[in-house]
């Protein structure tokens, strides 16, 4: 559990952080809170040479509510997301599934930034921030630009990311309706055997619209299009939920694991889903 | 105001039996004070580590160390080749085999340790491992040990002779090349008869899985060559600093008074830190070859997949009875998967450890078991996870087999143990598997216990959940788990109890300073059962002095008496009854200074508390203060001087504590997802010495033991992978997962125990595996459930509802 010996840095600013991820190339990775990259650098999983640590470079620590979104910054870190006021005001959700993340020494250091930009299928926030329709703010040598949530993600571990970009901030459209993250985990600080982001709007009785996202049941996070758009114009009502779980079942592919077979987890992922709808509908 | 204080106030003073008195060891633990071996640093100090094996099966074609010599702070590689010269290239294990310290020639499991590579810091010993290359060629890979008994590969070519045949091994003959041993117990054709002849017979087939004691802090030494004074001196993780003494004696050459043996504190053993691992080997050839000190210690990998396991226990049973539930007879099988090498942890003459305590708390006439130890390419261990030699295995067997005989008799299962236990007035007990059972008052406990927890409420409550779940009103179901376990521990008796040879006694050593105060030394060590609390207890009562001015030392061999160590719930049963008994010999020499002091005959003054008093005139006294500085300042005709003792204790019998515990669980069907609504644990462990540590030790051991019955375990995949290996997938319960317990107790002294104790750290984890495990198997009871295994995590819970049709 000893780390391939590395160059350590701490630049003050972004350039400074360009410049070395230029320099280096894809033997250079940043670091925020580290709790995802360090444990990988001691399994020797990921060899690092050039560590660039993130902590001094500013501008990246702040939450901005606006009229119509909200932005986070990459540096922000868990626990202040559940910490802070008027978020858990304007999105509720957010704090919901942050507090289902690991245990509070890891959300006291790791990062929103980390853990969308780290490509795990089993960490949370990429899944949440698909069903939230989020969009990331990367710089990289040729300036800045906005990667929607849903268009992130490629496999595990692999992003639209290039490797000289750094993912600076997460804009979330302010989230309207009723609102649900249920995860089902073996143990605290574990990774979801599955789990289900939902938002959703409820106009007269019926589903005017509804975004749903999986995590950890394939090897990126599933946005489930259809699965939202299977509660669409109903009164959520059991065929309707049954609906949306097949729809869901269909998009998912889970894989066999110490957190059991696919068949348990393709069972568990309709019945989480399901229970996440029906409360986030009982919000609405 | 008073002018004397009240006996009664003299007997709080002391601390003594009794007392909730807070443990001593906790102001330097809770304050980051404690001294672990990672916490020793000498100067010059190397680190070793091991290159270990990816692979389960697999020959050795070659090991170039080369570039790791040129890797910058790397000392030293050694290999098989090198500790060869030395004869330590194996070494003996505790079972009477022999394991391999450095891959000599294959490996037979993964992480099996292949070369140490040995540098100034841990980092350049990491890269240093990195750099060594080791050509492996694979071999078939027998992780199941029955497919072992058929199969033609032979995992251990050095036990099979030039001719093919198979010798026989350290307990009797062998079957196969993969076969260890055949041990029984009781009584075969008897056994067969009744069950054949039985009115009901109820059987079943369970697996008790591979588990890890999983200590927080894992397995590790330093050791000291100094080659100017020939002395060895050796920090470490060690439950048994004595053993380890003597058996680096006898592999080393080096004389035994050559060796010192420290464990430091020691962040949690539970059977883990008994035996001897290739590390302490490599690091004494390490810090002789280059004359500097060599530390060692694990990763939490290292630690899980290659330092003792615990279980891996396939049982087959059989219980017979009359109609009416009255048991007549039990068989069992065992076919113990002990890995690739002999390397249990139990009593010389037991290869199995108690597992013949399998009749359990109930009134069998006839019984019979037979263990088969077997090689597989897994790593070597089987030692007493928190309990006694196997007894949880023992425990689990039984307490499972009621609950399936009383699924076939369509019983009560509480009314099934009732009616089969032993009776108060059968004590002392001979059990049909020989153990002579000291004392025991079942029916109390049991009565006690189901009155607590309002079991017939609780039944009722039971059936109209299963008539709302029918009904389609829940998904969840209920479950009522109970087990009554009887416990064997305090190993043991000499006359059948030794490891290598020394006899299983324990000892203690007293020194009572001028003015008043004592040192105590013991041949046990604490890993966090509090003994500096305890034992200061024990002494406080038996010699009056109170306990706050009585140190206990344990743990370095140049100073403790000889002692077997800690382990087995023992500690309290021999080495706290040495320790009374040399309280018994401070008292009776202070009895004779008393008396003379006094100017009386010895046989006119008694012991009062912290005094001795004349008789009949009681405000003509000393006190043990006094009679402590007397020792050392008087010449008293006839009477040495000083006050000192020495006891070393050989227990007439083992100790045997029980308990009833009841566990109430909540099961979600749809995502197998578990809650322990209640947990009820009553304890008897005789005597009570300190009640608040009593209560830790059951709380640490019910959460072992809910760790252990719904999700820890060692699990390998076909290859020999080892699927659990960090704390992420091994679970390792937090606050979060633990339930609030319910501790009770009722007391039934042992009869030969100098003050009646019995243990009680292991207790819970034995009682508490079945407990859990019924809970849940009870739950699925209605639905035509008889027996699922072990652990109960979310998918296999789900499986099981899943199988009884449960899911539409
Ligand atoms: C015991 C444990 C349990 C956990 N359980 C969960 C859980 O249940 N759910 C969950 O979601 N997570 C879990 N995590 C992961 C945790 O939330 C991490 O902190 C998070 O995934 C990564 O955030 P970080 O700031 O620590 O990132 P780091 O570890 O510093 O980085 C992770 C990766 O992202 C890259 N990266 C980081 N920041 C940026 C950036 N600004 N721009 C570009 N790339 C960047 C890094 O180069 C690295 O590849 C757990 C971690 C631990 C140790």
């Amino acid at each position: 559990m000893i780390p391939a010996a590395f160059e350590y840095y701490r630049p003050k600013d972004m350039a400074g952080v360009l410049s070395i991820l230029e320099e280096h190339g894809d033997d250079a990775r940043v670091m925020a809170g580290g709790h995802s990259l360090i444990p990988m650098m001691k399994l020797r999983m990921a060899d690092v040479p050039h560590l660039i640590d993130l902590q001094d470079v500013g501008g990246m620590s702040d939450i901005e509510i606006g009229s119509d979104s909200l932005r986070i910054g990459a540096m922000v870190t868990q626990s202040q997301i559940i910490e802070h006021a008027e978020l858990a005001q304007v999105a509720p959700i957010l704090r919901e599934a942050a507090l289902q993340i690991a245990d509070p020494q890891v959300r006291y250091m790791g990062t929103v930034g980390g853990n969308v930009a780290n490509g795990d299928p089993g960490n949370d926030m990429p899944g949440l921030m698909q069903c939230l329709d989020a969009s990331f703010t990367v710089v990289g040598p040729d300036g800045e630009r906005d990667i929607a949530a849903r268009d992130f993600y490629e496999a595990a571990y692999m992003t639209a990311r290039e490797d000289e970009e750094v993912l600076t901030a997460v804009t979330v459209p302010l989230p309207k309706g009723g609102y649900a993250y249920e995860k089902q985990k073996r143990k605290i600080g574990d990774y979801a055997t599955a789990a289900a982001a939902v938002q959703i709007v409820k106009e007269g009785g019926a589903c005017a619209s509804a975004s749903i996202a999986m995590t950890n049941l394939s090897d990126t996070p599933v946005y489930s299009e259809a699965a939202g758009a299977a509660l669409v114009g109903t009164s959520v009502d059991d065929a309707a939920l049954k609906a949306a779980v097949s729809a869901m079942l269909e998009d998912i592919d889970p894989a066999d694991d110490n957190r059991g077979p696919v068949a348990f987890k393709n069972h568990v992922a309709g019945v989480i889903l399901r229970r996440a709808i029906e409360r986030a509908w009982s919000r609405a | 105001m008073k002018d004397e204080v009240t006996r009664e106030e003299r007997v709080e003073n002391l601390k003594g039996l009794g007392c909730s008195r807070k443990r001593v060891e906790d102001a330097r633990f809770t304050q980051g004070k404690g001294n672990y071996v990672d916490d020793i640093k000498l100067d010059g100090m190397l680190f070793g580590d091991f290159v270990r094996s990816p692979y389960a099966h697999a020959r050795i074609k070659s090991i170039d160390t080369a570039a790791a010599l040129e890797v910058p702070g790397v000392l030293a590689v050694l290999t098989a080749a090198d500790l060869e010269p030395l004869g330590l290239h194996w070494m003996p294990t505790l079972a009477g085999d022999k394991q391999m310290v450095l891959a000599d020639g294959k490996v037979l499991f993964q992480g099996q340790e292949v070369a140490f590579v040995v540098a100034e810091d841990r980092y350049a010993a990491a890269d240093g491992m990195e750099a060594v290359e080791v050509e492996y060629e694979e071999l078939p890979v027998l992780v199941d040990p029955f497919e072992a008994l058929k199969s033609d590969v032979v995992l251990r070519e050095d036990l099979v002779a030039e001719d093919g045949s198979i010798p026989a091994g350290a307990h009797g003959p062998r079957k196969h090349a993969n076969h260890i041993f055949t041990w029984e117990a009781g009584d075969k054709e008897p056994t067969e008869q009744v069950i054949v002849n039985a009115e009901v017979v109820a059987e079943e087939s369970m697996y008790y899985h591979r588990t890890h004691p999983c200590p927080l802090e894992t397995c590790g030494c330093v050791a000291s060559m100094d080659k100017v004074n020939g002395k060895l001196t050796l920090w470490g993780t060690f439950q048994a600093p004595h053993a380890i003494r003597t058996v680096v004696s006898l592999i080393s050459g080096i004389e035994e008074h050559n060796i010192r043996v420290i464990s430091p504190d020691i962040g949690g053993g539970f059977g883990n830190k008994v035996g001897a691992y290739p590390g302490y080997v490599c690091s004494v050839v390490a810090s002789i070859v280059t004359g500097k000190p060599v530390k060692w210690i694990e990763d939490r990998m290292d630690n899980l997949m290659t330092t003792a396991f615990a279980r891996d226990y396939h049982m087959t049973g059989k219980i017979s009875a009359t109609k009416e539930g009255k048991i007549t007879g039990l068989h069992c099988h065992v076919t113990a998967d002990h890995g690739g090498f002999d390397a249990c942890a139990d009593p010389t003459k037991f290869p199995a450890g108690f597992m013949n305590i399998c009749t359990g708390s109930y009134d069998i006439p006839t019984a019979y078991l037979e263990v088969d130890g077997v090689y597989t390419n897994k790593a070597p261990g089987g030692v007493s996870y928190r309990c006694s030699f196997r007894v949880t295995e023992a425990v689990y067997f039984i307490e499972r087999m009621i609950e399936v005989l009383a699924i076939k008799l369509d019983m009560d299962a509480a009314e099934l143990r009732r009616i089969n236990f032993i009776r108060k007035e059968q004590f002392p007990y001979t059990a049909a598997l020989g153990w002579e059972y000291d004392s025991g008052d079942y029916h109390t406990a049991w009565d006690k216990a189901l009155k607590a927890v309002d079991y017939e409420g609780l039944r009722a409550e039971q059936a109209q959940r299963v008539e709302d779940f029918k009904a389609g009103k829940t998904r969840k179901l209920m479950g009522i788990g109970l087990s009554f376990f009887t416990e064997i521990v305090g190993a043991g008796p000499v006359k059948n109890c030794d490891i290598l040879g020394l006899g299983m006694f324990d000892s203690c050593e007293i020194r009572i300073h001028p003015t008043g105060s004592a040192i105590a030394r013991l041949g046990t060590i604490s890993q966090g059962q509090g003994h500096a609390t305890t034992f200061a207890q024990i002494l406080a009562s038996e010699i009056g002095l109170p306990a706050d001015s009585i140190t206990i030392e344990e743990g370095d061999t140049d100073t403790a008496p000889y002692g077997l160590g800690t382990y087995g719930s023992r500690s309290t049963p021999v080495a706290g009854a040495a320790t009374a008994m040399a309280g018994r010999k401070i008292r009776a020499k202070a009895q004779m200074i008393a008396a003379y002091l006094l100017e009386v005959h010895d046989d006119d003054v008694e012991f009062d508390v912290d005094r001795f008093v004349v008789k009949g005139a009681p405000e003509k006294f000393k006190t043990m203060k006094e009679i402590a500085f007397a020792a050392y300042n008087q010449a008293i005709p006839g009477i040495e001087p000083g006050l000192e003792a020495v006891s070393y204790y050989d227990p007439p019998n083992m100790t045997y504590p029980f308990g009833a515990y009841v566990c109430v669980m909540d099961i979600d069907v749809d995502t197998g997802v578990t809650d322990i609504r209640r947990f009820y644990a009553l304890d008897d462990c005789g005597t009570r010495i300190n009640p608040m540590i009593i209560e830790g030790q059951v709380h640490g051991g019910l959460t072992e033991a809910l760790a252990v019955a719904l999700g820890q375990e060692i699990a390998y995949d076909d290859m020999g992978n080892v699927k659990t290996g960090t704390l992420m997938d091994f679970f390792l319960p937090t606050a979060w997962e633990v339930p609030n317990y319910e501790t009770d107790y009722t007391v039934t002294p042992s009869p030969h125990h100098p003050i009646g104790a019995k243990g009680v750290g292991e207790s819970p984890h034995v009682g508490g595996v079945p407990c859990f495990s019924n809970a849940v198997q009870d739950a699925f009871r209605a639905f035509g459930n008889t027996h699922t295994n072990m652990p109960h995590d979310h998918w296999r819970i789900w499986k099981t509802a899943n199988e009884l049709g449960l899911h539409d």
